[in-house]
This record gives structure tokens, C-alpha cells and sequence, in this order.
């Protein structure tokens, strides 16, 4: 059947349906909201109320302004913009004036209020309803008239300052809101597609592999690859390739070991996409938020202190500094090397998660100093005084803990 | 064919209508033109920030008050079952928003908040509940927009719903509309009360026949419009009454005073032969007694005029109005809380709310019928937002769209690092702050952006003082230096110093 043909036995039905009395305007007594909506009752309001001034405050707090938009938009606004799930849009009835539909998300008004008002830049929040002809399993909790909470940075910034204060805002929106623990992931398109093109995908195929390599956080990893290779038609190498580097997980670290990955570094793309992440790791570093940022993984160790040295031939001294911490009780490690290279010592502490490194260097044991820096933001911590002995540092050390 | 024949076949059609939209929706029907239409729906508009700003405040006034008097909130559902709204709203039941029949249940957009509220007490069995609700509601009227009216609006409905002593919800009714009027400063109002009952047995005994009762209400309704001529020529003219009914009429309306004209009216020789007129002047004696005891009595006047147009109000009604609006170039939108709109032209008053008691809704929404009798305000936000808005823009003093407190600048360059470390443990202290997403920003821009968006301090970040320890810290409008902080210990103490200035 064509487009014209449907609409045509559409009307002739409900013409019918209307016929039937779907219309028939009889008093019955109706007590149900419409399928997929429900009231807030006061205690939810109560609920609600607290926690929009959470997270409203929040946005207030990095200074956003806030607008609001119609509930409906004209229908052509809508039409083309959500692709497949245009079909899920609420439509208005054709009541001999303009066609209008009930706005499915926050972001096309956004755009079209941009647009008709000529605004270049502007930081705003909207948190309004918004609606979905989905079929709602109400245990699932999925509604068609729902709240969404949104916040965009509009305009040309330098790269990855604003992207970097978006983090920031979730990171105290979900700390504020006391939900327990979380973590943030974050990727870059770029790096995506860079993949994709080193691992042989074709660019066609791009959107598609993406849609299924989404699936990773519902699926296992087997099943994911049986589907690209399976339905999307992907090579089982292509697909192990693939495989190896979205297992990836790290902090700036892995942003510049990625970098000089000898495959993905060939692309153009990638390169960009992950440099761009090593700054914004480092502005989220200032913003003191990559505890939550880093790797998804949990630690395996409890390690509070590494001891390391900044030179060569500073085994003994690491070897006495580790043993009295373990002797005041605290958790310390060091590199099993004679002479490590203090980058590489940094980098173990970045990997496994370890808050804080006791750094000797031949100069400050000459002047009887031990340096103690705080591994994520790089900040010097104290400088505890190892003159009467390493218990100073010691003590230094569980004071910052 | 019987019910159940009828049901059966509803149903296949949904079926087979969802079918043929799930295949359109396949073969692209939505065929993809990508336009991009600058304009809003007829009749609505976006709020941008400044009208945001002073919405805020205005809603803030608002809420503070009906939590003063102890009332809940609920929110409901922007569209209801058509049939919940099907029969409510008399002749206005043409301006309802339908929803396309899409396959599923037939939908409306609310028209107001008391049917939804009025299903809402019937659905969860609620007897006594004092709510307030501020949401928008839908009208496809013929908006006029130099008369600013909209299709989409917000209302602002209280209502204290239950079985109480007669008159004192009521009074507290009145009472919350003269606390949010004074407290809003739209300058003097005052409050007309009347009832129902009153109005119905000035009509019985003035010879007009019980079933052009509505109507002829209706025609009364417009004497804040209308001359009384005009309004006498439609009663005579139009609605068929006698000249002398219509003269009795008049006599009656152009009474206004306190409980001393309740008092007279109740020995009236030919209005104390109405049990129902007696009873609601009865009523309205004891309601100004407590409104005295509420201390408002100065602004509120019980005018015979007042005959609010909707039809579900069974005993006291009322309505405020503004003595003055602003001679604005535009015209300050109409009240579209009820049918009253009292917005023509220079010579103005604004209604600004009205409500009243209505005792017979909840029961048509109950399958018993059980009654639950309530009485509520409707707050005319729009035309005060309106007015609000005029004033702002008279005023010499900037609506402020943000409120941040403090702006984080550098002197020179290459301090970007310390601007993102310090503004991050200003936001960590609860202090609300920026900085402009540019490394190397020109101090003048970034003290502009203060001065555009009225941002009140500026903390300075330079080298020189960085290498003493030092931050400065600025206000901006006089330029002053507030504070040297020291950056030494860490930025905590800046903080600090920022919060003792604020």
C-alpha cells in the first residue's frame, strides 16, 4: 500500500469508529487518567518539589537562565527530526487550523527558539513534560507524559570548557540528590568512527555497528558480536578488533596510550576525539570530579600511599618510608624496581587507584623533606619533615586521609 | 447491535488503525521534508529569560502564600479522556483541544484545573483536601493577540474541598487573594463579593421565569463591559424580558456596599420573600463577619452587579479587581479565568481573580453522585505577569535572568588553570559562579559580561598576586576592591571571603 492509500482507509475507519459512537459525548462516569499519564498526589509533589530545587539550584549555581515553550508545535517543526520514532509523536486533531503535534523531546524547541530569536550563546535549562506514544509497561515505569530535565551550553567556546562544566553538573546534581554511588561514562564520537575505520567497518555500516555496540551495557559481549557479525555482516576480525578496544576503560591515561596505539593513531578522527579527551580530563581534574570519571572498574586493592622515588638509587630510602607506614598501620606499596622511572611509578597509581604517592627525591631528603602529592589532581598535599625520622611522615600522612 | 457487538468492533478498528500507521510510519509517511519553521502555534509563545525571571517571582509570592495557609499540591495530566471534560463547559466546549484519533482512547487537552481536580477527588475517594494547583490549560478561542489573549496559559486554581462550617473556607479564600494581591504590589484593588443564591432570587422576584435564569446571568455578567442601557436593551431585546423586570433588575444591581447592605437587603420587602436570596444574604452576613476578624474588610465590597459567567458556582462568588492599570502602550491581556474579562480600552480594571463556591461538580464525576462541596480561586497569572512585565520594562532597574554571584577573571593569560581550580571550589561552597569559556579572555570582556548580566562581584586572578597569595576580589558596579583573599592555604579561604562579602 501507498502513503496516500493508508491515510485514506485510516480516515474511513475512525469516519466509522465516530459512526459507532466513539463519540458519542453520553455522561458516563470516567474515572481514569488517560493510559500512560497519572496524577502527582501531594506527597510525590513533595518529593518532586525538592528535588527540581536540587537540581534547579545546581543549574543556577554555574549560572544558566531558563525559558520555556509551548506544549504543542506546529506538526511540520517535528516532522523529520526523530526519524523511526516520529510514529510515537502525539498529534493534534485536525480542527480546521494549523496541524499540531505535543513536542516529543526538549531539544527541537531548543533549536527552533535558537533560531527564530537569533541567539548565538546562551546557557539554559528546561525542565518541562514531554510526549510518547510508546507502549508504556507500567512496571518498566515508562509513562507518556513524562518530566525532562535539560541543560545545554549554546555558542562558540574554546574546546572542551563547556563540555567539562556539563560533567561537573551531573557529577553535583547526582551527588546532591544522595543516590548512592555512581560513575559517569564518557566516549567521543570521533574516537568511535576512528575505530570503526581502523578496524575495517565500512563507513556505511558506521551508524549500524554503533547501535549494537550500544547494546554492551544490557548485553554480553558474544552476543554483541554475533550480532555484528551475524546481522550486520562484519568480519569475525573486524569484530575482535573491536572487541579489544571497547573493553578499554581508563582516565587521561588511557586517552594517551590510545594515542599512540599504533593502529588507532592512524586516524585522523581518533586522534582528534582523544586528544580532546586528554583535555578534558584535565579541566575535570581542576573541577576535582575524575574520582567518578575514571575507570568503571572497582578496586581491587586498598592502597593509600605509594612510596616513590624521583631518582636512581633511592631504593633503601623507599624500602625504610614503606615499612614504617605499614607499621603505622597504613596501606603502602611500592615498585618492585631498583629504579623506576617516576612516570611509570605515577602511572601504577593511576591505573589502580591510588589517592595519594610519597615522592623522595635527592634534593628534599637533603634538606629533610619528603614530598606527598595527591595522585588525581597532581597538588603537592605537604611536605612533611622526615628530619626526626620517617614517623613525621608518617603522621603527615595519615592526617591527610 | 448490541454493546458488547459495539465494543468488539471499536476495538478491531483500533486494531487495524494502529496496523495501517505502524506500515505509513515504515514506508517513510512522514515523508522527511526537513523544513525549519520559525513560529509557535497560534495562540502560544516561549518564555525567554527575562519573562522566566519575573515568572519566578511572581509564582514564588504566589506558593509562599498557600503554603502559609496550609495547603497541598497535585499535578495532573496535560490531556484528559475526552469524555472526563465531555459536558462540563456548556457552549465554551467548542474551544476544547481534541488529539487525533491515533488508535487509542479519544484525548483532550484540559480546558481548566477544576474538572481535572473534580476527577481527581472522585478517583482517589477524597472528601477533604486543601490544594492548590498552577498548570497550563488549553482554548482554542480566537486570540486577539493586541488583547493578549492566548490559547495556552497558565492558571493558578486554590480550592478547599469538604463539608465545613458554613462561610469559613470561604473567608480564607478571600483572605489569600487580598495577601497575594498586596504582596505582589499591583497597587489598589479591591474585591467584589456576591452569591448565587442572591443573584437567583433577585431574578425570582423581579419576575424573570426560572428557565432564563442562566441566561439572563449571563447578560448581567456584562456590566462591567457594558453600560447598563446596553445591558437592559439585551435583556429586553434579545432575552425577551419585560421592560419593568429589566427595570427592577437594574435597581438591584447598582447596589453595592458591606454587611450593612446585606442587613438592609434581608428586610427588603420584596427580596426577603425569596427563601433562597435570604439564605445566601444570610451567608454573606457571616462571611464579612469574618472577614472583618480577617482584617480585610477595607477592599472587599459586595456588589449585586457580580454574576460570574460559569455555571457551576451554586453560592458565594467573587471577583478581584485592579482600580488602576499602567497606561502601557499595549493593552494588558484579558482575564480568561471565567468568562469575565474586564479589559477594553483605556478605561480599564483588571480582573485579576475570581472564584467562588461550587458544590454540585465533584458529585456529577461520583457513580453515587456522593457530593463534595468546594470553594476555590482562580489567580489571573497571565495578566500579571503582563503587568509585571510593563513594569520591568518602565523601570530604570535590570530584570536579571541568571543569578550568579561572582565571576571568575583573569588578568592576563594562561590563567585558565586557576580560573576553572577556583570557580570549582566556589561551586563546591554553595556559591554561585561563571567563568567565560575562553583561555585567554581580555579582562574588559569578561568584566562586560558582569555588567550585561548584572553580575555583582568579580574575583581577579593575576599573576603578581598569585605569586603573593593573593586574590582580588572586586564590586562590580563601583569597582571598588571588597577583599584581598588570601590564596595561600588553598582557595577555601577565598571562598570564604567571597561568602562574608555576599
Amino acid at each position: 500500500m501507498t502513503v496516500s492509500q493508508i491515510d485514506e482507509e485510516v480516515a474511513k475507519l475512525l469516519e466509522l469508529k465516530a459512526q459507532l459512537g466513539g463519540d458519542d459525548g453520553k455522561q458516563t462516569f470516567v474515572l481514569k487518567t488517560a493510559k500512560g499519564t497519572r496524577d502527582y498526589n501531594p506527597k510525590q509533589m513533595a518529593i518532586r518539589e525538592k528535588v527540581f530545587n536540587t537540581i534547579v539550584s545546581c543549574f543556577k549555581r554555574h549560572g544558566a537562565e531558563t525559558i520555556d515553550t509551548p506544549v504543542f508545535e506546529l506538526k511540520e517543526t517535528l516532522t523529520g527530526k526523530y526519524g523511526e520514532d516520529s510514529k510515537l509523536i502525539y498529534d493534534l486533531k485536525d480542527q480546521g487550523g494549523e496541524l499540531l503535534s505535543l513536542r516529543y523531546d526538549l531539544t527541537v524547541p531548543f533549536a527552533r527558539y535558537l533560531a527564530m530569536n537569533k541567539i548565538t550563546n546562551i546557557k539554559r535549562y528546561h525542565i518541562a513534560k514531554v510526549y510518547r506514544r510508546d507502549n508504556p509497561a507500567m512496571t518498566r515505569g515508562r509513562y507518556r507524559e513524562f518530566y525532562q530535565c535539560d541543560f545545554d551550553i549554546a555558542g562558540q567556546y574554546d574546546p572542551m570548557i563547556p563540555d567539562a562544566e556539563c560533567l561537573k553538573i551531573v557529577y553535583e546534581i547526582l551527588s546532591e540528590l544522595d543516590l548512592g554511588d555512581f560513575h559517569i561514562k564518557v566516549n567521543d564520537r570521533r574516537i568511535l568512527d576512528g575505530m570503526f575505520a581502523v578496524c575495517g567497518v565500512p563507513d556505511e555500516k558506521f551508524r549500524t555497528i554503533c547501535s549494537t555496540v550500544d547494546k554492551l551495557d544490557k548485553m554480553l559481549w558474544e552476543d554483541v558480536k554475533n550480532e555484528m557479525v551475524k546481522e550486520k555482516g562484519l568480519t569475525e576480525e573486524a569484530a575482535d578488533q573491536i572487541g579489544e578496544y571497547v573493553s578499554m576503560q581508563g582516565g587521561m591515561d588511557l586517552a594517551e596510550r590510545l594515542l599512540h596505539d599504533p593502529k588507532l593513531s592512524q586516524s585522523k578522527q581518533a586522534c582528534a576525539g582523544l586528544t580532546d579527551m586528554k583535555q578534558l580530563f584535565s579541566y575535570l581534574q581542576l573541577f576535582q570530579i575524575t574520582d567518578k570519571l575514571s575507570a568503571e572498574k572497582v578496586r581491587t586493592t586498598e592502597t593509600q600511599v605509594l612510596v616513590a622515588s624521583a631518582q636512581k638509587n633511592l631504593l633503601e630510602e623507599r624500602l625504610r618510608l614503606t615499612a614504617e607506614l605499614w607499621n603505622a598501620g597504613i596501606k603502602a606499596e611500592l615498585l618492585y624496581k631498583k629504579n623506576p622511572k617516576l612516570l611509570t611509578q605515577l602511572q601504577h597509581c593511576e591505573e589502580t587507584g591510588i589517592p595519594l604517592v610519597a615522592i623522595l627525591g635527592e634534593q628534599e631528603l637533603k634538606d629533610g623533606v619528603v614530598k606527598v602529592r595527591n595522585v588525581a589532581t597532581r597538588e603537592e598535599v605537604r611536605k612533611a619533615s622526615q628530619k626526626r625520622g620517617w614517623g613525621n611522615v608518617c603522621s603527615a600522612v595519615e592526617k591527610i586521609l | 447491535m448490541s454493546a458488547y457487538q459495539l465494543l468488539v468492533t471499536v476495538q478491531v478498528i483500533d486494531e487495524e488503525v494502529a496496523k495501517l500507521l505502524e506500515l505509513k510510519a515504515q514506508l517513510g509517511g512522514d515523508d522527511g521534508k526537513q523544513t525549519f519553521v520559525l513560529k509557535t502555534a497560534k495562540g502560544t509563545r516561549d518564555y525567554n529569560p527575562k519573562q522566566m525571571a519575573i515568572r519566578e517571582k511572581v509564582f514564588n509570592t504566589i506558593v509562599s502564600c498557600f503554603k502559609r495557609h496550609g495547603a497541598e499540591t497535585i499535578d495532573t495530566p496535560v490531556f484528559e479522556l475526552k469524555e472526563t471534560l465531555t459536558g462540563k463547559y456548556g457552549e465554551d466546549s467548542k474551544l476544547i483541544y481534541d488529539l487525533k484519533d491515533q488508535g487509542g482512547e479519544l484525548l483532550s487537552l484540559r480546558y481548566d484545573l477544576t474538572v481535572p481536580f473534580a476527577r481527581y477527588l472522585a478517583m482517589n475517594k477524597i472528601t477533604n483536601i486543601k490544594r492548590y494547583h498552577i498548570a497550563k490549560v488549553y482554548r482554542r478561542d480566537n486570540p486577539a493577540m493586541t488583547r493578549g489573549r492566548y490559547r495556552e496559559f497558565y492558571q493558578c486554581d486554590f480550592d478547599i474541598a469538604g463539608q465545613y462550617d458554613p462561610m469559613i473556607p470561604d473567608a480564607e479564600c478571600l483572605k489569600i487573594v487580598y495577601e497575594i494581591l498586596s504582596e505582589l504590589d499591583l497597587g489598589d484593588f479591591h474585591i467584589k463579593v456576591n452569591d448565587r443564591r442572591i443573584l437567583d432570587g433577585m431574578f425570582a422576584v423581579c419576575g424573570v421565569p426560572d428557565e432564563k435564569f442562566r441566561t439572563i446571568c449571563s447578560t448581567v455578567d456584562k456590566l462591567d463591559k457594558m453600560l447598563w442601557e446596553d445591558v437592559k436593551n439585551e435583556m429586553v431585546k434579545e432575552k425577551g424580558l419585560t421592560e419593568e423586570a429589566a427595570d427592577q433588575i437594574g435597581e438591584y444591581v447598582s447596589m453595592q456596599g458591606g454587611m450593612d447592605l446585606a442587613e438592609r437587603l434581608l428586610h427588603d420587602p420584596k427580596l426577603s420573600q425569596s427563601k433562597q436570596a435570604c439564605a445566601g444574604l444570610t451567608d454573606m452576613k457571616q462571611l464579612f463577619s469574618y472577614l472583618q476578624l480577617f482584617q480585610i474588610t477595607d477592599k472587599v465590597v459586595f456588589d449585586l452587579s457580580l454574576a460570574r459567567g460559569l455555571d457551576y458556582y451554586t453560592g458565594v462568588i467573587y471577583e478581584a479587581v485592579l482600580c488602576q492599570t499602567l497606561q502601557a502602550p499595549t493593552p494588558a491581556p484579558a482575564e480568561q479565568n471565567g468568562a469575565v474579562s474586564g479589559e477594553e480600552g483605556g478605561v480599564s480594571v483588571g480582573s485579576v481573580a475570581g472564584g467562588g463556591r461550587y458544590d454540585g461538580l465533584v458529585g456529577m464525576f461520583d457513580p453515587k453522585g456522593r457530593k463534595v462541596p468546594c470553594v476555590g480561586v482562580s489567580i489571573g497569572i497571565e495578566r500579571i505577569f503582563s503587568i509585571m512585565e510593563q513594569k520591568a520594562e518602565l523601570s530604570a532597574e535590570k530584570v536579571r535572568t541568571t543569578e550568579t554571584q561572582v565571576l571568575v577573571a583573569s588578568a592576563q593569560k594562561n590563567l585558565l588553570e586557576e580560573r576553572l581550580r577556583l570557580t570549582a571550589e566556589l561551586w563546591n561552597a554553595g556559591i554561585k559562579a561563571e567563568l567565560l569559556y575562553k583561555k585567554n579572555p581580555k579582562l574588559l570582556t569578561q568584566l562586560q559580561h558582569c555588567e550585561e548580566t548584572g553580575i555583582p562581584l568579580v574575583a581577579i586572578l593575576g599573576e603578581q598576586e598569585l605569586k603573593d597569595g593573593v586574590v582580588k576580589v572586586r564590586n562590580v558596579a563601583t569597582r571598588e576592591e571588597v577583599r584581598k583573599a588570601s590564596q595561600k592555604r588553598g582557595w577555601g579561604n577565598v571562598c570564604s571571603a567571597v561568602e562574608k562579602i555576599l
